[in-house]
């Protein structure tokens, strides 16, 4: 049938060369020039480079529980619309993932939308409590086949209690993903404590409140020989220590936010909650270190954290309003224009930072962090990175608006992207799907 | 002057010396039979109190009636709209009635900047003290109060009369001041760092190292951990209120250590200049950073603070709304 | 003859075009002899200066009223001081500008019973005469206020006269009479007229 079979024209794969694709019946099965058309449909990708699907280990769907910030279907749909195939469901909802029951629901909604594939996260402690295991086997050995396990929102910061979740999701190859945040040196924080934080009278959060946690989690990790990861890192010294645990060969991975990459504390002076955001903005040095890390290894993802917040939450005091941006439909813009642009990484390098470490960090299924080669599933981006955009909030599909880019000129527009080889958007736009 | 009084960094020199002198013009006005002026007739001043300071919203009532606005006062603290959102929708009935100016109090931080940024109020916004950010008529007052004592003697600018406090055209120039206290939860140190600085003063922030804000190395202040080695050169000392839960919070040992250390009894006020003054913006914690002799003394002008705080208020509300109020600002 | 109030005041008068004529009315020497009279005037009238406080409006009554005072205490044989009485506050044009720096109000003495005598350099509107007899009003009660004023130009608006009058100088609208004196402007003094004349291109 044609409406499986697509050839994508002269599309640079990994910014290469310009050369065709095609795609039948979920898979690529040809790579090469001038492709015979047949019943395919074409696509024309002239001057556009074609990346694997993007997978994100770090998003919040709010689905079930705040279905007026996001629902399963409006974040797929931004998912989709920002280049991604996969996106990983924090398990910070209401009620909290925690049991094989909520996270099979979250599964079969990812499922039911059909936009982008839902991979989720099982929460660590009941309730997030920081006090007793969830069930991590029953989450694994259900249908959402759940491999990280995270408290995101919430540090596990009792060490004991960490480490038994690092020892126990050994049986069944699973990650511990650490939201690193020491509760008491952080206790009514609202911004990066430095000088801005001292200039605004608002309560500084600490780097070292991120370091103590990332150091000793190291550290723990090593000790019992579990893989830990760790979750939006965003000071120097959290890449310093990275850096220093994967030089022992410890099995640590790490990831950082886009707007981490990009947006610092001077931002905060207007006491716009837009710039709230849990890690919050760093300095300079912290976005050029982070940048640093990303571009040799030391920080292994891309997650954009994709926080939707009602306005309400946002339009308010800053001390008063919600922590969390939106970042699935820029994530990619971001990347190119910190990272691409300065020739920090090559587009395999985003391939890899943004498709295959993400997926191989959660060992997820579905054919997600594949190479784009002959006889491999069909997760496709189209991605124009010679397109310029300012970004405007209402131009989501997300039910959020809260975007810190919002009048900033970005690089970059997603063209297309398919899942298992049907088109999720086409000519920027979202398509109609069938599931 | 800027639309709004925001922080004292919103001041220059020159608009703090014109404030300031104004002030000293108004403080004539509580002397005589009728205390009202019919400057601000028909306009609208708001009180918006979203935390509970009887003395600070007195004396911004006091100075908008004395220059004939109406005032409402808004008392959002206890009231069941939620967090945030009252915010907004309060700005917004306010902009409904027609508020030329909005004095805004806040626990948060920057609720003033939100409320004249949103563009949630065409008033001007003046802020009354806001979270552990800034208070700046209270700096405003203190530096007035200090010009009228350390700056009497000096001779006024060519031109100018003498006025009914001593330094009328001046600055602070070259004046050590000392402030003393909490300074990290204090926004009163904050502005007054900021707007003494302005008028050319010396600023020493003493505190213990626990109390004092990351990155104040940045800031155009020489600190200190010792009171000792401050008194010496002060023209003026300020006493910061220091909360008795900040020594729950591990801040400083106990209130007796903390006296001992940073309080200022009548040994200490002995060794500061003669000439010297003693400030604290209230309320004090007599026994903890001021013991009831020095606040009790003739070197004390914490009372005097009081009432130029309504004369520096008036001053505030005539420039920023007693003209046109449109954006064209001086020349 | 070439006074300096006939060279262009640009310093003092930044938006008005160099281009425009200066006709001076009035020269130190016949500014002193108007003063002069004034102060006889007042005295005639109020039957010697005991019961008279002399209050100038800023800027250029201050230093008028101080003259007078002067002349009036070596006819009376006594100091005369004289005082100032700020009116900025009870202007009714405060909205058409930005707000304006205060002047300083002072008086030499008790108003109340007393007979004031108000002293500007130019009256025109009676505008600025309605603020002062409102600023009066809140300092007390005097037995009665007099208007004493160097130039009446006429254009008045208000049901207002003065007392005592200098000179009158009939002008134009387009016109600007322009007062230099010692104290304020560290220049000789002048009264002139600057501008276009009757009919002239504005
Ligand atoms: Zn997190």
């Amino acid at each position: 049938m044609s409406e499986r079979q697509y050839v994508i024209r002269r599309a640079r794969i990994l910014g290469g060369e310009p050369t065709d694709i095609a795609i039948a019946d979920g898979v690529i099965t040809a790579i090469g020039p001038d492709l015979p058309l047949g019943d395919a449909t074409e696509v024309d990708a002239t001057g556009l480079v074609a990346l694997p699907g993007m997978v994100d280990l770090h998003t919040h769907l709010r689905e079930p529980g705040r279905e007026d910030a996001e629902t399963v279907l409006t974040g797929t749909q931004a998912a989709a619309r920002g280049g991604f195939t996969c996106v990983h469901a924090m398990a910070n909802t209401d009620p909290v993932a925690d049991t094989a029951g909520v996270v099979e629901q979250v599964w079969r909604l990812g499922r039911e939308a059909g936009y982008c594939d839902v991979q989720p996260i099982g929460a660590v402690t009941v309730g997030l409590g920081g006090t007793q295991l969830a069930e991590l086997g029953a989450m694994a050995d259900s249908a959402a086949d759940v491999r990280v396990f995270s408290d995101d929102g919430k540090c596990v910061s009792d060490a004991v209690l960490m480490r038994r979740a690092l020892e126990y999701v050994k049986a069944f190859d699973g990650v511990v993903a650490q939201h690193a945040q020491e509760p008491r040196l952080t206790e009514g924080a609202q911004m990066n404590e430095g000088l801005v934080s001292g200039e605004l009278g608002l309560t500084g959060w600490p780097a070292a409140a991120e370091e103590a946690i990332v150091a000793r989690d190291c550290v723990l990790a090593a000790h019992v020989g579990s893989r830990l990861h760790v979750c939006h890192l965003s000071t120097r010294g959290s890449v310093e220590i990275v850096r220093w645990a994967k030089s022992k060969g410890w099995d640590v991975t790490a990831e950082v936010t886009p707007h981490h990459l990009l947006l610092t504390d001077d931002l905060v002076r207007g006491y716009d909650p837009i710039y709230k955001v849990n890690p919050p903005l760093r300095t300079a040095d912290d976005v050029a270190a982070v940048r640093e890390g990303l571009a040799d290894g030391t920080i292994d993802i891309v997650a954009t954290d994709h926080a939707p917040h009602p306005m309400e939450d946002k339009e308010c005091e800053w001390s008063a309003a919600a922590f969390g941006m939106i970042g699935l439909e820029t994530a990619l813009s971001v990347v190119q224009h910190t990272m691409v642009d300065t020739g920090l990484l090559t587009w395999e390098q985003v391939a890899e930072r943004l498709s295959a470490a993400p997926a191989r960090i959660s060992r997820v299924g579905g054919g997600h962090g594949r190479p784009l080669a002959v006889g491999e599933p069909a997760h496709v981006v189209l991605y124009d990175a010679e397109a310029t955009r300012t970004i405007v909030p209402a131009d989501t599909a997300s039910l959020s608006r809260n975007t810190p880019y919002a009048g900033r000129e970005l690089p970059g527009r997603v063209v297309a992207t398919f899942l298992r080889g049907i088109p999720t958007v086409l000519d920027g736009q979202l398509q109609e799907v069938s599931s | 002057m800027k639309k709004h009084l925001l922080s004292a960094g919103d001041l220059t020199r020159d608009d703090a010396v014109r404030v300031l002198d104004t002030a000293a013009e108004l403080l004539g006005v509580a002397q005589r039979p009728i205390k009202k002026l019919p400057t601000l007739r028909g306009r609208t001043v708001v009180n918006l109190f979203f935390e509970d300071s009887t003395r600070t919203r007195i004396s911004f009532e006091a100075a908008a009636k004395r220059l004939s606005a109406d005032v409402i006062n808004f008392s959002a603290k206890g009231s069941s709209v939620s967090k945030g959102e009252s915010l907004k929708d309060t700005a917004l009935t306010l902009q409904a009635m027609g508020a030329d100016a909005v004095v805004i109090r806040h626990h948060f931080s920057g609720a003033p900047h939100r409320l004249a940024a949103a563009g949630w109020t065409n008033g001007a916004v003046v802020n009354a003290g806001d979270g552990t950010h800034e208070h700046p008529t209270q700096a405003l007052l203190d530096a007035f109060t200090m010009r009228s004592h350390l700056m009497a003697d000096a001779a006024p600018e060519p031109g100018a009369p003498a006025g009914p406090s001593g330094g009328m055209g001046r600055d602070l120039a070259g004046k050590n001041i000392t402030i003393v206290g909490d300074v990290l939860h204090s926004r009163v140190a904050r502005s007054n760092a900021l707007l003494l600085h302005t008028l050319g003063a010396n600023v020493t922030l003493v505190a213990p190292p626990t109390l004092l804000p990351v990155g104040i190395d940045t800031w155009p202040v020489e600190t200190s951990y010792s009171l000792d080695d401050s008194l010496e050169k002060a023209d003026a000392v300020m006493m910061l209120r220091v909360q008795h839960e900040r020594m729950n919070a591990s801040y400083f040992p106990s209130a007796r250590e903390y006296s001992r250390r940073y309080g200022l009894d009548t040994t200490r006020m002995n060794r500061l200049p003669d000439h010297a003054i003693v400030l604290h913006p209230g309320p004090m914690n007599r026994g903890m950073e001021i013991t009831a002799d020095v606040a009790d003394s003739g070197r004390s002008v914490i009372v005097e603070q009081v009432t130029n705080g309504v004369a520096v208020r008036m001053a505030v509300l005539y420039l920023l709304v007693g003209g046109s109020t449109n954006d064209e600002g001086e020349a | 003859m070439a006074t300096p109030d006939n060279v262009p005041d640009a310093a003092a008068d930044p938006v008005r075009p160099t281009a425009d004529p200066v006709r001076t009315v009035l020269d130190a020497g016949e500014i002193s002899r108007a003063l002069t009279r004034i102060t006889h005037e007042i005295l005639e009238r109020n039957h010697g200066s005991a019961e008279v406080v002399l209050l100038g409006i800023p800027k250029r009554g201050v230093p008028l009223a101080r003259r007078i005072a002067r002349r009036m205490g070596e006819v009376e044989g006594r100091e005369i001081r004289s005082g100032a009485l700020d009116v900025t506050m009870y202007r009714d044009d405060l909205r058409l500008k930005p707000a304006r720096a205060l002047e300083h109000t002072e008086t030499p003495d008790d108003v109340d019973d007393k007979i004031v005598v108000l002293v500007d350099d130019v009256l025109m509107s009676g505008r600025t005469i309605r603020a002062a007899l409102d600023a009066l009003g809140e300092l007390g009660r005097p037995r009665a206020v007099q208007l004493a004023v160097l130039i009446d130009r006429g254009h008045r608006e208000l049901p207002i006269r003065a007392d005592f009058v200098g000179k009158n100088l009939p002008t134009a609208l387009t016109e600007k009479v322009r007062v230099r004196l010692g104290e304020s402007d560290d220049t000789e003094d002048a009264v002139a007229i600057v501008g276009p004349a009757t009919g002239g291109a504005a």
